[in-house]
């Protein structure tokens, strides 16, 4: 642990980084702010609730969308309300879908209070239990670089876990009108909103 | 497979309750086939599903249809929140489940209703017509006001000749509006047409 502690940001921000047309999906609470600090993007989807949902929604994504990279990211917290979704991604095996999450051991928008993570659970092991072959847990620069070409050209489905500081940071908060979320994506990746 | 019902059926004409997968029936009810047809009309790509042995016809033919990717979900909420990720990506679905998967669901509905994605959910009701297990009543009774308070418009099915129009108007007021809708196929339907033998 001497080691000094990931910052959640730097962290977004080197996973997006040279993202191409991969497609995003952010966890409520922090890892939205996070992506959006990141810089806003039309294929970001950012989730302000539906807490456990990310990472299968991400699923949805990249069944739908098997020639593009769909990267769920989000938190321990809301990553432990849906675990039973990774059993889900683990047996549907999409190559395009990475699920990274931003491991602060705390509930942020709550009072910082501990998560599972904080008492033990191991979210990767979790992962690897369920079957995703590619798992990893990172706690230092080199092991983000690695994970963010991972999420970028390995193959599917990847899921990693980054261990940062709980720091608590300056919001930085997009867009949160979920209809116009939903059509600037589609427009974006389909051309057109409806239909 | 099996799932909240951990008790058998003692009697045949109460055999609504769940089965292993490999016991779904060969023939089926007709109307499980004409779901499937409308579904393919509808280019329904995922189909998310908890089983449930009313629906177990339904899913054989959703696994032998190249054209269709059947996602088991570990709890019915999944499916919500897969769905929309489908609809993002320019993919429709179907969500089937028993009414005891309705109340896993709520909480996610706010990600449909907040967002307007359009969601087709067909379930199977337990807890209602000639049920043997009454631990299945209390859901079952909440279903409809359950989905309708989470802004899921509820169309119950009792006759098996109405369900491929209900199927029909349900998927053309879910993907045309963008609405959430969920078709109630009632355990008389169920009952009475799938597992009589």
């Amino acid at each position: 642990m001497s080691a000094p502690l990931l910052r959640r940001r730097e962290v977004a921000a080197t996973l997006l980084a040279g993202r191409g047309e991969m497609l995003v999906v952010t966890g409520l609470g922090s890892p939205t702010y996070d992506a959006a600090a990141a810089g806003d993007h039309d294929l970001n989807f950012y989730l302000w609730g539906a807490m456990g949902g990310a990472a299968v929604m991400g699923l949805g994504l990249a069944l739908a969308q098997p020639r593009r990279r769909v990267l769920a990211l989000t938190g321990d917290g809301e990553m432990l309300m849906g675990l039973g979704s990774l059993a889900t991604i683990a047996a549907q095996r999409p190559e395009n879908l990475a699920v990274v999450v931003l491991d602060n051991e705390r509930y942020g928008e709550t009072g910082m209070q501990p998560t599972h993570t904080a008492l033990g659970a191991d979210l990767a092991g979790v992962a690897a239990s369920c079957g995703i072959e590619t798992v990893r847990t990172v706690r230092d620069l080199a092991g983000v670089d690695a994970l963010a070409r991972l999420v970028r050209e390995g193959r599917g489905p990847i899921f990693g876990v980054v261990k940062v500081d709980a720091e608590k940071l300056p919001l930085v908060l997009p867009a949160r009108d979920g209809t116009w979320l939903k059509h600037r994506f589609r427009a974006a990746l389909l051309g057109s909103a409806t239909g | 497979m099996i799932r909240r019902n951990a008790i058998p059926d003692p009697a045949p004409m109460t055999a609504t309750s769940d089965r292993p997968e490999p016991a779904a029936p060969t023939g089926g009810p007709a109307w499980a086939d004409q779901i499937h047809a409308v579904l393919s009309a509808n280019r329904v790509r995922q189909v998310a599903l908890v089983p449930d042995a009313g629906h177990a016809r339904l899913i054989d033919l959703s696994r032998a249809d190249a054209a269709m990717r059947v996602v088991p979900l570990t709890t019915e909420e999944e499916g919500v929140a897969l769905l929309a990720g489908a609809w993002l990506g320019g993919e429709k679905g179907v969500l089937l489940m028993q009414s005891s998967g309705v109340g896993n669901c709520v909480n996610m509905l706010s990600l449909t209703r907040i967002c307007a994605f359009p969601l087709l959910i067909l379930v199977t009701m337990r807890g209602e017509w000639g049920e043997f297990n009454p631990w299945q009543v209390p859901m079952g009774r909440s279903t409809p006001a359950v989905l309708e308070a989470a802004g899921v418009i509820a169309q119950r099915v009792s006759d098996p000749d109405e369900v491929r129009p209900a199927v029909e108007a349900a998927a053309r007021l879910a993907f045309s509006g963008p609405h959430a809708v969920a078709v109630l196929l009632s355990q008389r339907l169920i009952g009475a047409k799938a597992f009589e033998d």
